[in-house]
């Protein structure tokens, strides 16, 4: 561990070749979304720009188990109208065991499970995989830059690069990322102690996102960074999608608790007043 | 009830005097609610109300989530998506259980480091500090097995590490095991006990809570300079107390409404915050996450569970006497569950005839560093099991039992402690003096 800190110091300091301690926490991009800080809320927009980029290229792959389809209508949701919810929903067929058969996707029904057996669920994956961690990982940054788990995905959606040269002669299978920490690592890219030469590792999945992939309705341009968030932006939305009630629910107890906090404080130097014998309190 | 001389109930009204005749309820309640408490106690005696309304909160969040939940391997971790995406308000009542386990936890350890300083442990507190310790136990317990049932990774490598641990007992460790899971393995059978568990345990806590307050109000409380209330008449322990209502329940009201705006922003803001994301995930039992790290309240118990390793001296010792019959892993269990006995043995260890920790000069030093040891503690159990994580670790056990059993001991009778004051009211009239020496036997004249 010494060692690593003392590495990486000498990294920073840029006196040496770089080395990227295998499993060293990823490289993530601190973008700022809408609904970080204690204010932060959805960006409508955003989550139906995102639940389009997902469904046009992650959902063939990946499921949503988790999340009901008519959930897509709620308010602080992508907050679709109910015959649009309707209609995303029938783009689905569901198994039912009543019928015994498959059928169209009603609102009542989830977002279907991963159609690939090794690509996870991405219901809770902006959870799963949330990890910013403020001064000496006491990770009180989440109060003011969210939990990270969206910074994650966006990074790792743009963190796709050509493998680099020292793995030219591997027979590695993936694709390299940059910001994926957890795959696979040529040999031929370790130094001899063991350390990597390049940061990230080798990922299963393809580069899913090129820019332009999509074309969005709104007229925003769908570069790859623009992609990247809106999806990451849908995710964290699967993943915790009552935000906006609870950082509300939140806002009001604390608000109505300092109210009663100085009620109570003025209650309680007036009871007391006379066994302290002061003369001076509150006045009735 | 024995205790402090003070007024009792007198039914007035028929009614009253109807029920009083047949079920002394309200005699009951009055006589708790208007115990008369030590004037000078201060900040810290706060965190008792704190504790009730967190077992209130458990317990109420707790079975509206057991109204939804399903205690199945295949549906537990779903049920809880459930309850977070369609119950109503669900999400912040799951929330609120969640951060308030911890808030339970930050609570205890205040209550107890308090206890630890003012002596409240001391003779003639005894029962009440080892029910207080058994309540805690028990708080771990509950804790845990209400950390499995989201059936996240956490939850389930959690509970295979520490259910492991009574896999290391000499002879009889792998049955007791096997009987704790219900099989070889955490798996359903596990989870419907802990489930099952997790709903009994919180009421055996509400009933010690109950003996804890009698015991405490038959010794009446301590107080921050370890005199007793004078208890020879009604008017002498007036000099030295107040009636818990409205005093000190208004105090503890203001002080819970204030601890409450920081929990439920933090509830409101970042719930996660002390979370593990990898409970996010489904439990696996063929991936075994990078990390398997306990709750953060559990951490300065676990750093003393892994600090004895199989090459420190003390261990080698004791495998080499029971001639290998006590490994490394048994002995690092035992240090843990030790390192809370030595705590509940508090009473006898410490032979100070000074209660109060505000007039030994040398014990502060030292309660201090217990303080501080806990917190290294604490960062250890979260750190790798690496050098030089397991020195520290070692050394932070070591002076964890080494205050309990050497120093309480030692300087009880090497310390000179500086004067007490004769009584509370002393101590309080040198806070709050009291005006010009109008006739100083006056009670305090009420308000005009």
């Amino acid at each position: 561990m010494i060692r690593k800190i003392t590495l990486s110091a000498v990294v920073a300091l840029g006196l040496a070749s770089p080395a990227f301690a295998a499993g060293e926490a990823p490289k993530v991009t601190d973008y700022d979304f809408s609904f970080e800080g204690p204010f932060g809320t959805y960006d409508q927009m955003q989550l139906q720009r995102g639940l389009q980029v997902y469904t046009e290229i992650c959902a063939a792959c990946h499921g949503l188990q988790y999340v009901p389809l008519r959930t897509l209508g709620d308010e602080g949701g992508p907050h679709l109208p109910e015959d649009q919810v309707r209609a995303y929903a029938e783009f689905y067929e569901v198994f039912d065991p009543e019928i015994d058969d498959f059928r169209a996707a009603k609102p009542t029904d989830h977002f279907p499970g991963s159609a690939l057996e090794n690509a996870p669920d991405l219901s809770l994956m902006a959870k799963a995989r949330a990890g910013f961690s403020g001064p000496y990982g006491l990770g009180t940054n989440q109060l003011f830059k969210g939990m990270g788990g969206a910074e994650y995905i966006a990074s790792l959606l743009a963190g796709y690069a050509d493998p680099p040269e020292c793995a030219a002669e591997s027979e590695i299978e993936g694709s390299y990322n940059k910001v994926f920490t957890a795959g696979g690592f040529p040999d031929e890219c370790k130094y001899e102690d063991g350390n990597h030469k390049v940061e990230g590792s080798w990922i299963a999945m393809g580069q899913p996102l090129w820019g332009d992939d999509v074309e969005y309705e709104d007229g925003t341009e769908a570069t790859l960074e623009q992609a990247a968030q809106d999806v990451s932006a849908f995710l964290m939305w699967t993943a915790e999608p009552k935000l906006n009630a609870r950082k509300e629910a939140g806002f009001i107890a604390v608000v109505f608790l300092i109210v009663l906090s100085v009620l109570l404080y003025l209650t309680n130097k007036k009871i007391w007043a006379p066994i302290k014998r002061k003369d001076t309190y509150p006045a009735e | 009830m024995a205790g402090i001389p003070h007024d009792h109930y007198e039914p007035v009204t028929g009614g009253e005097k109807w029920l009083h005749r047949r079920l002394p309820v309200l005699g009951l309640l009055y006589d708790t609610l208007m115990i008369p408490t030590p004037k000078n106690l201060n900040w810290m005696w706060i965190w008792g109300i704190v504790l009730t309304f967190c077992l209130a909160l458990q317990i109420v969040t707790g079975i509206v989530l057991a109204m939804h939940y399903t205690p199945h391997v295949d549906l537990a971790f779903a049920s809880v998506e459930h309850i977070m995406r369609n119950v109503n308000g669900g999400h912040m009542i799951r929330y609120l259980h969640q951060n308030g386990a911890s808030l339970f936890f930050i609570a205890v350890y205040a209550h107890i480091f308090r206890g630890l300083y003012y002596g409240s442990y001391k003779e003639p507190r005894e029962v009440t500090w080892i029910i207080g310790i058994l309540i805690f136990v028990l708080m771990m317990g509950t804790a845990f097995m209400g950390y499995v049932l989201p059936w996240g990774q956490m939850s389930f490598w959690g509970a295979t590490v520490i259910t492991g641990l009574f896999g290391a007992i000499p002879f009889v460790g792998e049955a007791i095991q096997t009987w704790l899971l219900g099989g070889p393995a955490v798996d359903n059978a596990t989870l419907n006990r802990f489930f099952s568990l997790h709903y009994l345990l919180p009421f055996v806590i509400a009933g010690l809570v109950i003996v804890h307050i009698w015991a405490f109000h038959t010794t009446g409380n301590n107080n921050p300079t370890g005199v007793e209330v004078r208890r020879a008449s009604k008017e002498e322990a007036e000099k030295d107390t107040v009636p818990f209502w409205p005093y000190y329940v208004i105090k503890d009201l203001f002080a819970l409404a204030v601890i409450l705006a920081v929990f439920f922003a933090i509830v409101g803001f970042m719930p996660n915050y002390l979370g593990h994301p990898d409970n996010y995930i489904e439990a696996n039992p063929l991936s075994t996450p990078a990390h398997i790290v306990p709750e953060w309240y559990f951490l300065p118990f676990y750093a003393i569970l892994r600090a004895f390793t199989s090459d420190v001296w003390i261990v080698i010792a004791a495998n080499w006497i029971t001639g290998g019959i006590i490994d490394a892993k048994f002995f690092g269990v035992v240090a843990m569950f030790g390192a809370i006995a030595v705590m509940a043995l508090a009473p006898w260890l410490d032979t100070s005839s000074v209660r109060s920790g505000k007039y030994r000069p040398q014990f502060k030093w030292w309660f201090w560093l217990l303080v501080i040891d806990f917190f290294v503690l604490m960062w250890l159990g979260a750190m790798p099991a690496e050098e030089p994580f397991a020195t520290f670790s070692l050394i932070a056990s070591a002076y964890w039992f080494a205050y309990f059993l050497v120093i309480l001991p030692l300087l009880g009778v090497m310390e000179k402690p500086l004067p007490v004051p004769d009584t509370i009211e002393d101590d309080f009239d040198a806070h709050y003096p009291p005006k010009g020496e109008a006739s100083g036997s006056a009670a305090p004249t009420p308000a005009e």
